[in-house]
């Protein structure tokens, strides 16, 4: 195991994540695209702890915060797919694009 | 030996799996799809010796997606995958995109050439990460303390049925809120 490996374990995870954030329509299916890029956060911040910087332990400190996002992102996001829902009985991103510039 | 085994194993089934969230025909299959991804990547991480880390990876992520699957079948179309589902807009753009990042992710892994540390790996990570949260860490423990905690207040206010503006109305100028039982606050 080499921390290019990892690290190429991490790109894959983080590209597949960022093309289900893109291309699904369903809001909670973008959650689950932001919770791959996150995953790739946590494997990265490991691989580095153990192959750069074992003495140190911000890398683990990184996969803390990363766990405590992916719980963030969630418990946000089914709040926001739930007020969304409860208002205009919409669970496709292309029905609430109000904001759009 | 197994070490190297074990490792491509979970990579590939991570990497698999992954994919598999946004091809599955139902949303089911796809939150435990996600939840496969993740516990393939929580064994890459258990491999580098980080026990406690991947233990907390594998016991939130199963949670994380059992509330997820409740969630899906509140709110979901077909959620059993009785019938074809596409659900995605600008597929190819997508495509493009996330692939362009990859290739140049992979191209920075392979090309920069990555410190790498000869010292002694610590006995006791999970020692050494308590240590550092209670101590030169502390600030990011008291920010990620104060994000979960508003957290919890914006997903109670958000979540909520009626709000102020329903109880006082568009101005706020109603004298008596507007509830549909009697009690509860100023009555």
């Amino acid at each position: 195991m080499t921390l290019q490996e990892y690290l190429l374990l991490a790109a894959a995870l983080f590209s597949i994540g960022l093309y289900g954030a893109l291309s699904q329509q369903s809001i909670v299916m973008i959650m689950m695209g932001l919770e791959l890029m996150a995953n790739a956060v946590i494997v990265g911040g490991a691989a580095f702890w153990y192959f750069a910087s074992p003495t140190r332990p911000d890398g683990q400190v990184v996969v803390l915060v990363a766990v405590t996002l992916m719980a963030v992102d969630m418990a946000i996001g089914f709040a926001v797919t739930t007020a969304i829902f409860r208002r205009r009985d919409v669970d496709l991103t292309d029905s609430a694009a109000d904001l759009r510039g | 030996m197994w070490t190297p085994v074990v490792f491509w194993v979970c990579a590939a089934g991570s990497v698999a799996t992954g994919v598999a969230v946004f091809r599955v025909n139902s949303m089911a299959r796809a939150t435990f799809a996600l939840l496969a991804s993740f516990l393939f990547a929580a064994g890459t991480i258990l491999l580098l010796n980080l026990a406690y880390l991947g233990v907390l990876v594998v016991l939130m992520m199963i949670m994380e997606m059992v509330v997820m699957v409740v969630f899906m079948l509140m709110y979901m179309m077909n959620p059993a995958g009785l019938m074809p589902m596409t659900m995605v807009h600008n597929q190819k753009g997508s495509l493009a995109i996330a692939g362009g990042v990859f290739a140049a992710l992979a191209a920075g892994i392979l090309l920069v050439p990555w410190p790498t540390s000869d010292q002694p790996r610590p006995v006791d990570p999970t020692r050494a990460l308590g240590e550092a949260l209670m101590g030169s860490k502390m600030l990011v423990m008291m920010v990620l303390g104060l994000c979960l905690f508003a957290t919890m207040v914006a997903t109670v206010v958000l979540a909520h049925h009626r709000g102020r503006y329903d109880r006082y109305g568009d101005a706020l100028r109603a004298k008596r809120p507007d509830d549909p039982v009697r009690g509860g606050l100023d009555r």
